[in-house]
């Protein structure tokens, strides 16, 4: 069996939320203790609204965020934030809003040059090798270089974000809602340059979307995460044409498709629960319409589905 | 609303904790023998002694901090030097006259002030916009006492329709009219600079407002421009208005000292100039402690205002 | 650097702000070398003598000494203490700001409950208060200055730096590996520059005025020594005889905070970005309408019709075409939807229909907006503010900023009732309850009292809704009324919004850009690009068989679920930008059909059936549809 090329495990963050200089607040779970395991070459698809825990994970994994809980291994050695040297090589980000990513009163170059040199001490003519060759790559012209964020397209200052993470020839890259600021014909470019890039430079994706659709279309496997929690993982294909989750399934359903008529139904209206406080058993009972009583009172772990899947729910479809 | 204003008193005893700390230690960098500074020109014998009971100024810095503020808690702020009497005597008298003076330019400027920024935000680019901005401009560059003293000039000396200074007449004065007649000019010189500020600050902040959209849903609405401007926007912009208006209370206060000292005005201002040119450290000391704790306490009263307009405040 | 020079004196005020303060320092500099009396000689014999006398220009004060040479050299002194004190406080304040600001926390709490501290106090106390400890003179005055605003400085400051270090290029510059202190100094210090120079020529002024106030008390310079304010202070006494004495350093002060304000006014609107682009104007409550021309009625108006709608934005010299000749028509009861991607001009058509788009800088340059065949654009404000909410009622985007954060729920929903109709409290919350109701919130009379903060965005979305359904209008326009909200929420407000179509009879007219929720809810769709509809039609038709190649492609750009992983076909490029649109065809650039004739005259629509296609080689599986 071939080494994960990440592998994470009990992984878990809280933040203190209302703690005062000398009053201790209360801890607020952002994402319960959650493993997960991505292949060498694989894209793995995180999907979840807003409030799930989708962007901690990922801030988490490459060491933008301390984690409470869990442990992080690469290639099957513990992944070391704190020395950049070594983990830029290993695991990179893409920022969800490509503009806000770039300092606006630094040209491109200047930000492009920072990681080479900071991080690898590379004189001046390896660096304007290293950024021609990955300027090339992304389909950039040389020219952007010397201009200021302000003057790009969201579409090319993604592409310039896409580009950094380049700089170090990382094995993985960590994509935060890397289309969600772009509209839909340049979402494509953008998507398609992804999948390029990833065949010519074997790199394995932690692709972060809400959108469904747009997940589906570039991951191998995904990952639903609901209040904090992996709810299901399985094969692309597989989890959104059949959800063994009730909550991937009213995803699934909810997601705008042509030609299939609107839902009437009430059930799954309720909203995400206070993260103040949260609920006993699982999350997402209160908008089930299949909860039973043991739903409100015990968590289901994440289990086996039998096929290559697993999902965390007592009574799966 | 209770368990708010309950938690703002709470939290301003450290803040006025903070500020004996901070006089005590801008005093303590007074050079020399403490004593000798404290009393300067009153340094006889007998009150070198005094002092030094009173405030155990032989006692290292923290002892000496608690001894100060004991003394405070129970009313004790010392004995003036120079005018010899008790120094929270002297400051409750010189205090209320300061305090008519500045609420009353506190209220001109804030009406005024406000009024004009939302006019100003609401006619931009118009006459009246162009028109109050550049009094602004002119209101915010002239310094208060110079100000002061041309309208003595201008109303007083030459025109003779107010008196030139101090509070009452000295003859057969005392009435409420009386304070009236002698109120108009200092406190108009006063608040001049503040509404300059505050109507600047308004017509910002009332600009920043209209550009929200639901300011445009209020119009989507088919609300009238009238209810938009002083009911949505200003409402709004209030949130932003309020600590300025908290913050010029301050600098009615610190124009005050220039105002008082103009128009020979009886209050806390002047009396604290006399008393740093006199040397009197005592007085000084218990003056900035007591205004700035008054100013405390008006401040609470400027949030829990804010967290009544704002119902995100509430802790 | 020129351009900023030029956007500096483009304001004319500041332009002459900065002459002046240019002559003053360069007088400052020159008055050690210029023939002026000793301002320090007394001359008793000669006191008071009046301005404009011979070899006394100006005069002289109460001990005879040389008012023209006190003034130059008091106006020296009192440049240089405020411009030192406010680099002091700059400097101290940006150094606790931008610490503050950038690593948060608990290093932030310590130090800006030290400098609330000290903005506890009345600024002058504390002033005061260093003065009284050091000892009048005028080091001490400056340096007393100074540390009373530090705090202003460090307040300002950090607020701007913890905006900043919550951006995302900062934690880019973590991840290449860069230290704080090198993200201080090269990614946060050259974005907070601004608003330091900002606040450091704001605030010359006021430290010019600060320390003659000091000097004025005779807390500042000490005799004979001159500067602004102790001239002021001496010519007090002489105030009666001898104004000349008192408004000569009067009129000093006052010019140079003066100018010095100009100054910085215009330095901080050359450099906020915001006032720039013109963004901080404030919008009109109708746009403004510029007409040349009405075009003529429809021979069978509809219940809604646009007719050659044109929107601008004219922004400086740049004149942006946002809507472009836009023709629309909305029957009762029926839903279209408008599709586009952003920069389309869809919102900005939704706007224009009721007058809403933000003027400046909007204007609408020509076309007719008819309700039931009446021109709405050529009606007084009065006439559309009563079609506004009761006949055509809007839904925005983002309910949390779209409902007046400091009212309750119920008191927005009834003054909606209100603006359009006389009824009473009881009335009013009766209906606010029921329409709550029938948006399907929860506990509807309960909620009335809530403020928008305490809902979720669905719903608020759903308060935002029943304002719009408020006085039984006969249309909505939803102007992407789900695009911030989740996808589960989204699938809620949009089965409740087809509901109350079929339910009211509605008309809604709805903005997206999103195929899959036209799909769902419209009967017909039109498609915007660059200002233009390009395609119309009956929406299953459109989606099925699109006519216009940009219709197509975006289509194909759109991955479906269920489709699984694939690659997708995108557009090479982008839109054109609306202030330089090329000649012909708006999509050409992109199009892989188009040929040289696509770049020349103009295209009309061309109206075949039910479908309008703005293309001369429209797709081919479409007019076999059609024929």
């Amino acid at each position: 069996m071939t080494t994960p090329a990440l592998e994470v495990r009990n992984l878990s963050k809280s933040f203190p939320v209302g703690r005062g200089l000398f009053r201790a607040g209360r801890l607020v779970r952002a994402l319960m203790p959650t493993d997960l395991v991505v292949m060498p070459g694989e894209t793995l698809g995180i999907v979840g609204e807003s409030g799930c825990g989708k962007t901690t994970l990922a801030r988490m994994l490459v060491g933008l965020l301390a984690p409470t809980t869990g442990t992080l291994e690469i290639g099957g050695k513990p992944l070391d934030t704190s020395d950049r040297r070594v983990s830029s090589q290993q695991i990179q980000y893409v920022f969800q809003d490509p503009i806000s990513s770039l300092n606006p009163r630094k040209t491109i170059r200047q930000t492009m040059e920072t990681p080479l040199r900071v991080l690898f001490g590379m004189d001046a003519a390896a660096r304007a090798a290293r950024i021609a060759e990955v300027f090339d790559a992304v389909s950039l012209r040389p020219e952007f270089l010397d201009r200021y964020p302000h003057e790009f397209s969201g579409g090319q200052a993604q592409r310039i974000g896409i580009a950094r993470a380049l700089l170090a020839k990382p094995d993985i890259i960590v994509l935060d809602e890397p289309v969600s600021a772009l509209d839909v014909s340049v979402q494509a470019q953008v998507l398609n340059l992804l999948a390029a890039l990833k065949e010519e430079f074997g790199l394995t994706y932690l692709f972060i979307s809400h959108d469904l659709a747009v997940v589906e279309a570039v991951s191998d496997r995904i990952a639903v995460l609901y209040f904090g929690s992996v709810v299901e993982v399985g094969p692309a294909a597989a989890v959104f044409a059949r959800p063994h989750h009730p909550y991937t399934r009213l995803l699934a359903d909810s997601a705008p498709v042509v030609g299939r008529p609107l839902a009437r139904r009430a059930d799954g209206a309720g909203e995400l629960p206070d993260p103040l406080d949260p609920p006993a058993g699982c999350a997402f009972a209160r908008r089930c319409p299949k909860a039973r009583e043991r739903c409100r009172s015990d968590a289901p772990p994440l289990a086996t589905m039998g096929d290559d899947r697993l999902a965390a729910c007592h009574f799966p479809d | 609303m209770a368990r708010y204003i309950l938690f703002r008193l709470v939290s301003a005893i450290p803040v006025i904790l903070g500020i004996t700390v901070i006089v005590f230690l801008i005093m303590s960098l007074i050079p020399g023998d403490p004593a000798q500074a404290i009393l300067g020109a009153y340094a006889t014998p007998e009150n070198v002694a005094r002092i030094n009971r009173d405030l155990g100024l032989d006692k290292p810095m923290v002892e000496r901090y608690f001894i100060w503020l004991g003394n405070m808690l129970t009313g004790d702020f010392g004995r003036s030097f120079s005018l010899n009497r008790p120094v929270l005597d002297e400051i409750l008298e010189r205090f209320s006259a300061t305090l008519v003076l500045a609420s009353v330019s506190l209220l001109v400027c804030s009406l005024i002030g406000v009024a004009a920024g939302v006019v100003s935000a609401a006619r931009q680019y118009g006459w009246a916009d162009k028109t109050i901005t550049f009094a602004v401009l002119i209101g915010i560059s002239i310094p208060s006492f110079f100000l002061g003293m041309l309208m003595i000039l201008l109303f007083a000396v030459k025109l003779r329709w107010l008196p030139v200074s101090g509070m009452f007449e000295i003859y057969g004065g005392r009435g409420p009219g009386d304070l009236l007649r002698h109120l108009v000019l200092p406190s108009v010189a006063l608040a001049v600079v503040a509404t300059g500020v505050v109507a600047r600050l308004s017509r910002g902040a009332m600009l920043e407002v209209l550009r929200q959209d639901y300011i445009r849903t209020a119009r989507a609405k088919g609300v009238g421009e009238g209810r938009v401007l002083w009911g949505h926007a200003l409402r709004a912009a209030m949130v932003a208005i309020l600590p300025i208006l908290g913050l010029q209370a301050g600098f009615v206060l610190s124009g005050a000292v220039y105002i008082e000292v103009v128009f020979q005005w009886p209050g806390v201002g002047r009396m604290l100039v006399d008393a740093i040119l006199k040397r009197d450290i005592l007085l000084v000391q218990g003056a900035v402690t007591f205004v700035a704790g008054c100013y405390v306490l008006f401040n609470i009263v400027v949030d829990v205002a804010q967290a009544m307009i704002d119902p995100r405040i509430k802790a | 650097m020129p351009v900023f020079l030029k956007l500096v004196f483009r304001n004319r005020l500041a332009g002459a702000g900065a002459i002046i303060i240019a002559a003053l320092v360069l007088t400052c500099l020159l008055v050690p070398v210029l023939p002026l009396a000793d301002p320090d000689q007394t001359d008793t014999a000669h006191r008071f003598i009046r301005p404009f006398s011979e070899g006394r220009l100006l005069g002289t004060d109460h001990l005879g000494r040389d008012l023209l040479s006190r003034l130059l050299w008091g106006t020296r002194l009192s440049l240089a203490v405020g411009a030192v004190a406010a680099l002091l406080a700059a400097t101290f304040g940006t150094l606790i700001g931008v610490t503050a600001g950038y690593f948060g926390g608990r290093v932030d709490a310590v130090l800006m409950r030290g400098v609330d501290m000290l903005m506890a106090f009345p600024y002058i106390l504390l002033a005061l208060a260093i003065v009284a400890a050091l000892g009048p003179g005028l080091l001490n005055a400056l340096i007393a200055v100074a540390a009373v605003n530090v705090p202003f400085f460090a307040r300002n400051i950090r607020g701007i730096s913890a905006g900043l270090a919550a951006r995302e290029f900062i934690d880019a510059a973590r991840l290449a590996g860069e230290g704080h202190l090198r993200i201080i100094l090269t990614e946060l210090l050259p974005n907070v520059l601004p608003t330091i120079i900002v606040a450091v020529s704001t605030t010359i002024g006021w430290m010019v005025l600060e320390t003659a106030g000091l000097s004025f008390l005779g807390l500042g310079s000490q005799p004979p020594q001159a500067d602004l304010g102790s001239m002021l202070g001496e010519a007090r006494p002489a105030l009666i005889t001898a104004p000349h004495t008192l408004v000569v350093p009067g009129l000093a002060i006052f010019v140079i905070v003066m100018s010095i304000n100009l100054l910085g006014d215009g330095l901080r609107d050359a450099l906020d970005p915001r006032l720039r682009s013109g963004a901080l104007a404030r919008p009109s409550p109708v746009t403004l309408i510029e007409r040349a021309e009405v075009p003529a009625a429809r021979a069978a108006p509809g219940f809604l019709d646009l007719d050659a709608l044109d929107t601008r934005f004219r922004v400086g010299r740049r004149l942006y075409k946002a809507v472009n000749g836009v023709s629309l028509s909305i029957a009762r009861g029926e839903c279209l939807g408008l599709i586009g991607e952003s920069g389309s001009g869809k919102s900005v058509t939704a706007l224009s229909i009721m007058g809403l788009v933000a003027s400046p800088p909007g204007v609408i340059t020509g076309g007719a907006v008819r309700l039931e065949g009446e021109d709405v654009l050529a009606l007084p404000y009065a006439a559309l503010r009563s079609l506004r909410g009761r006949r055509v009622a809007y839904v925005f985007q983002d309910p949390l900023s779209t409902l007046h954060p400091l009212y309750r729920v119920g008191d927005q929903l009834t003054e909606a009732m209100r603006v359009h109709d006389r009824i009473t409290d009881q009335e009013a919350r009766a209906r606010a309850i029921e329409l709550l109701d029938t948006v399907q919130i929860p506990n509807p009379a309960e909620r009335l009292s809530a403020y928008p903060h305490e809902l979720s965005g669905g719903m608020r979305q759903r308060v935002g809704i029943a304002m719009a359904l408020a006085n039984d209008p006969d249309l909505i326009i939803a102007d992407e009324p789900t695009t911030a909200l989740d996808v589960t929420v989204q699938a809620q407000i949009l089965a409740l919004l087809d509901q109350l179509r079929r339910d009211r009879g509605l008309s809604i007219l709805f903005i997206t850009h999103d195929f899959g929720v036209v799909g769902q809810l419209c009967d017909r769709v039109a498609v915007m690009y660059a200002g233009r509809i390009v395609e119309e039609g009956p929406t299953a038709a459109v989606l099925a068989a699109p006519a216009h190649p940009y219709t197509r492609r975006l289509i194909d750009c759109v991955p479906e679920l269920g489709g699984g992983k694939r690659a997708l076909t995108a557009i090479p490029g982008l839109p054109p930008a609306v202030d330089s649109l090329p000649e012909g065809c708006a999509f050409a650039a992109r199009c892989d059909r188009a040929r040289d004739v696509c770049r020349t005259g103009t295209l009309d629509l061309a109206q075949t059936g039910g479908r309008a296609v703005r293309c001369l080689f429209p797709e081919t599986t479409a007019t076999e549809d059609r024929a």
